[in-house]
């Protein structure tokens, strides 16, 4: 049974990327791309992935759409022409995808325990977390404590794309689109006008956020982390901000508290690497931090998980406004 | 003050490097467990003589670009973007130490997004328009190849259970030549060489550095693609070399024939090139192809050339770009017409560049002249094919010779044309501040083609210790 | 399971290709970063592919389970963070078409370079 569903999914991808490759219409193919998120959160889930669909689900169909849309809405819809040069691209990509499926015969049994990948590495990780870490979550205890030093550069990821499109759009619109100050489309006003979505929308709100919370707490137990739950906190903020209007929304959360919550979190990860220095031992090394070594490490992932959500929050709320904004500079 | 943090950051990173240097000439090797966890638990930083060289280029060429950039940066960015800027500066610079400390192979991948991301800022950072459109080709070429060596990763976990660097060496003997490895083998090479601007993957390369603030350009040019060399070096050498079979010879194979033509052609094109940046962009190509050409040799002589070239050029082409920033104050067109006349106006800024360019050519008594020595003797070693790289590296250094007489001809021979003033009304000298860092950069070039002694040692160390790893 | 196996792979391949050739082909600038975030998808489906034990369940280990066997925890930690990297440079590259437009009044390539050959 989970075969055949397997494969269904599998198909209904490759369907998905086909149609959107094809179509000219722009919010088409970012409609569609939002479905292939969630398609392919499916899969990850079907194939015990949970907190990766999760965060798939968050970042690719939920985040990923709305920055997407925001940047239609500053360009144009419509592509004008569609492909050039289409059969040497073809022939290239055909040459590739020849050379990728030779290396799909050697490689293991789909599924089989006893796979090189499923060895040395990965048995000491499920072994030996309830003993140093003593979380139920392995995934959270390698991503947070094990290979701690990998999420730090994560975060800095963010931190930079973050400063990049701040940097990239803060500065003073040039060229052939200039609009007139004085003049302003709807898109200050938000929905306001359309009642369900307004009031669903309302009523939502805050249990995203609640939930965002939980998955950021909760990471430890099961599926979760700082980076779903800043994705989910920032997308609550986000479904205020189209409902509501941009303005009220940044009434509500100011640039500079954003700007707190960005540079806020980067710095706690660091700090609490440093702390481990301080103490007296490596950098990213949790179990000085407190009594003994098992309580140290949940004190240091809680730490650095916070840290995550709220880099995270902060610069994807921070795109949003600086694309939301940019119309109306 | 954004400046002065970066600078100063900058500068401690330099010292840092300084003493990693000093630890590792007297015989260390520098290993540090991140997390307390083991090695292949947890993620494990790693300082050995390659990592050692680059990190002095990589930090030295940041310092220097931010101590001679002040200027000509305030120029080119408005005030209040400038912190924003400054932040990037400093994570692409972390971005490429952290990859040049690296012993994961997925931690290298981490760190090389964020050295990107922030090179994409730096680089859309200047107010020409057209650094747009470079920068958007840069993103995607980049992003292709950050993710083919992911893919490259991906398929050598699936078959060793590891991502650590050394552990990967010792696991993959059992699994060796079967499909997936040679194909990640493939996949980690082309990602690599994209970001490397190997040829013919070059083409992001000469808009990106012609249209990004000097002092970016001059950054970037000393250390961005040399980064990417040193992941692929230390990936084939230290993983792939010893564990499949006839692989020196494959690396040979299809490595030296593209070092070949990216030297010939960069030179080329540079040779017709008339925008000053771009020319010196295009040299840059034909640059990676000599320190290629030695790699694909496989001799501790061959290597150790390559490696010393990747300093030697970094002090060349960094001089040259600073120069060139330097001109940039006065002028505001970089074209060579309208430089005609310049050494007149501007006789200590030329005179620098043609310092750097003399190093760049080879010259005896440069920097450039051991590194381009050390690769002719290693490619003698080689027989009749050696005779025919011997005869491509002096081909290459002649067109080098003619491009940079084209700067010397417009500069110094040609009548000023007086209406290519810059901003500053009548052209007089670079500010007083910048000139003492060219001019530092400049000597040496001079300095390290004489007392070769510490480029040389690292260099050779590094060589070995990367052939040590083959059987 | 054998041919299940096989047609993930495959439709990790031809999801790559997929999104390689619009990364290539098209012209407009936003469907290349679309067809970049394709190609950066396949390969999430790549790594966590290999990260299936048959009759595993999801890497959690919760007191009271008999003898139980987990799938690989180490793929899904470095896809978590390649899909924010991932994000990231989307983000990123959306900011610069979105200077492109104003600068140029375009996002198509070939206009953008005919616009730069004058």
């Amino acid at each position: 049974m989970t075969i055949v569903f397997g494969i269904f999914l599998l198909t209904l991808l490759v369907i998905t990327a086909l149609g959107i490759v094809h179509t000219r219409n722009l919010f088409v193919a970012v409609m569609l791309l939002g479905i292939f998120s969630l398609l392919i959160a499916l899969n990850f889930f079907i194939l015990d992935a949970a907190d990766v669909a999760l965060t798939e689900a968050a970042v690719g169909a939920g985040i990923s759409t709305v920055l997407f849309l925001g940047a239609l809405a500053l360009t144009s819809e419509r592509e004008r022409l569609g492909t050039r040069h289409r059969w040497l691209s073809l022939a290239v990509v055909a040459s590739a995808t020849l050379v990728v499926l030779y290396a799909t015969f050697d490689k293991p049994r789909f599924g089989d325990p006893n796979a090189p990948v499923h060895q040395h590495v990965a048995p000491w990780y499920l072994e030996k977390t309830p003993e140093y870490v003593d979380i139920p979550n392995v995934v959270t205890a390698v991503l947070g404590s094990f290979r701690g030093y990998d999420t730090l550069g994560e975060v800095f990821v963010v931190f930079t794309a973050g400063i990049g499109v701040l940097f990239l759009l803060s500065s003073r619109r040039g060229g052939a689109n200039h609009r007139p100050p004085g003049e302003r489309d709807a898109s200050g006003i938000g929905l306001r006008e359309h009642v369900i979505p307004r009031v669903v929308g309302r009523l939502l709100v805050p249990f995203i956020l609640l939930f965002g919370l939980y998955v950021q707490f909760h990471g430890e137990y099961g599926p979760g982390g700082g980076f779903q739950a800043g994705a989910l906190i920032a997308a609550a903020f986000i479904l205020y901000a189209l409902i509501e209007g941009e303005d009220r929304t940044l009434a509500a959360v100011p640039q500079r508290w954003l700007n707190a919550l960005m540079v806020g979190g980067a710095l706690l990860y660091g700090g609490v690497g440093l702390a481990g220095i301080v103490l007296g031992s490596n950098f990213l090394d949790y179990s000085v931090l407190g009594a003994d070594p098992v309580a140290g490490q949940h004190l240091g992932i809680i730490l650095i998980e916070a840290g995550v959500g709220m880099t995270v929050t902060g610069t994807l709320l921070s795109i949003f406004h600086a694309f939301a904004a940019r119309d109306r500079a | 003050m954004a400046w002065a943090a970066a600078t100063a950051a900058s500068a401690a990173s330099f010292a840092i490097a300084v003493q990693l240097t000093a630890g590792v000439l007297g015989g260390q090797e520098y290993r540090y467990a991140l997390g307390g966890w083991p090695a292949p638990y947890g993620i494990e930083l790693l300082v050995d003589s390659f990592s050692a060289l680059l990190l002095l280029i990589a930090t030295g060429a940041s310092t220097l670009a931010l101590l001679a950039g002040k200027a000509s940066l305030e120029g080119e960015i408005e005030l209040r973007r400038q912190p924003l800027f400054y932040s990037a500066w400093l994570l692409a610079l972390a971005g490429f130490a952290g990859i040049l400390v690296a012993a994961d192979a997925f931690n290298i991948f981490v760190f090389m997004e964020i050295s990107s991301l922030s090179s994409y800022v730096l680089v859309a950072g200047g107010p020409d328009r057209r650094a747009l459109p470079a920068v958007f080709k840069y993103l995607l070429m980049g992003t292709i190849g950050a993710t083919f060596y992911l893919i490259g990763v991906g398929l050598v976990y699936m078959m060793t259970g590891t991502l650590n660097l050394a552990d990967m060496e010792l696991r993959i003997h059992e699994v060796a030549d079967q499909k997936p490895i040679l194909v990640a083998a493939g996949f980690i090479t082309v990602g690599l060489a994209l970001k490397a601007a190997l040829f013919p993957l070059h083409v992001w390369l000469p808009n990106a550095y012609t249209y990004a603030p000097h002092a970016v350009s001059a950054f970037f040019a000393a250390c961005a693609t040399k980064v990417a060399l040193y992941v692929l070096l230390r990936f084939d050498f230290v993983v792939f070399q010893q564990n499949l079979t006839g692989h020196d010879q494959q690396f040979a194979a299809y490595l030296m024939p593209l070092a070949v033509l990216a030297i010939l052609f960069g030179s080329a094109v540079a040779l017709f090139e008339s925008n000053l940046k771009r020319l010196l962009a295009y040299s840059s190509v034909a640059q990676i192809g000599y320190i290629l050409l030695g790699a694909s040799l496989v001799t501790i002589g061959g290597l150790s050339a390559s490696l010393l070239h990747m300093f030697n050029h970094a002090l060349a082409k960094g001089a040259l770009f600073l120069a060139v920033m330097a001109i940039a104050m006065r002028y505001s067109r970089l074209d060579l017409q309208h430089l005609a006349g310049a050494a007149k106006r501007m006789p200590w800024t030329l005179s620098a560049l043609v310092v750097a360019g003399l190093s760049l050519i080879g010259v005896p008594g440069t920097a450039g002249f051991i590194s381009k020595w050390y690769l002719v003797t290693a490619a003698l070693d080689e027989g009749a094919l050696g005779i025919a790289l011997v005869a491509v590296i002096v081909v290459g250094s002649l067109m080098a010779v003619v491009y940079i007489w084209r700067i010397v001809e417009a500069a110094w021979f040609e009548p000023a044309d007086d209406s290519a003033t810059g901003p500053a009304g009548t052209i007089r000298e670079a500010p007083v501040a910048m000139l003492a860092i060219v001019w530092l950069a400049a000597l040496a070039n001079i300095y390290f083609g004489l007392a070769t002694d510490l480029p040389r040692e690292l260099a050779t160390r590094a060589a070995i210790s990367l052939l040590g790893h083959l059987p | 399971m054998e041919l299940l196996g096989l047609y993930h792979y495959w439709v990790f391949v031809v999801l790559l290709m997929i999104g390689f050739y619009a990364v290539v082909a098209k012209v407009n600038l936003i469907k290349k970063l679309i067809g970049l975030s394709l190609f950066q998808s396949a390969v999430f489906l790549l790594y966590i592919t290999m990260s299936k034990v048959s009759g595993g369940t999801a890497p959690i280990v919760l007191p009271g389970m008999v003898d139980p066997l987990y799938s690989n925890p180490l793929p899904q930690v470095l896809i978590l963070t390649a899909i924010v990297v991932g994000i990231s440079t989307t983000a990123l590259g959306l900011g610069i078409v979105v200077r492109i437009k104003e600068e140029y009044g375009t996002t198509e390539e070939h206009e953008i370079q005919e616009i730069d050959r004058r």
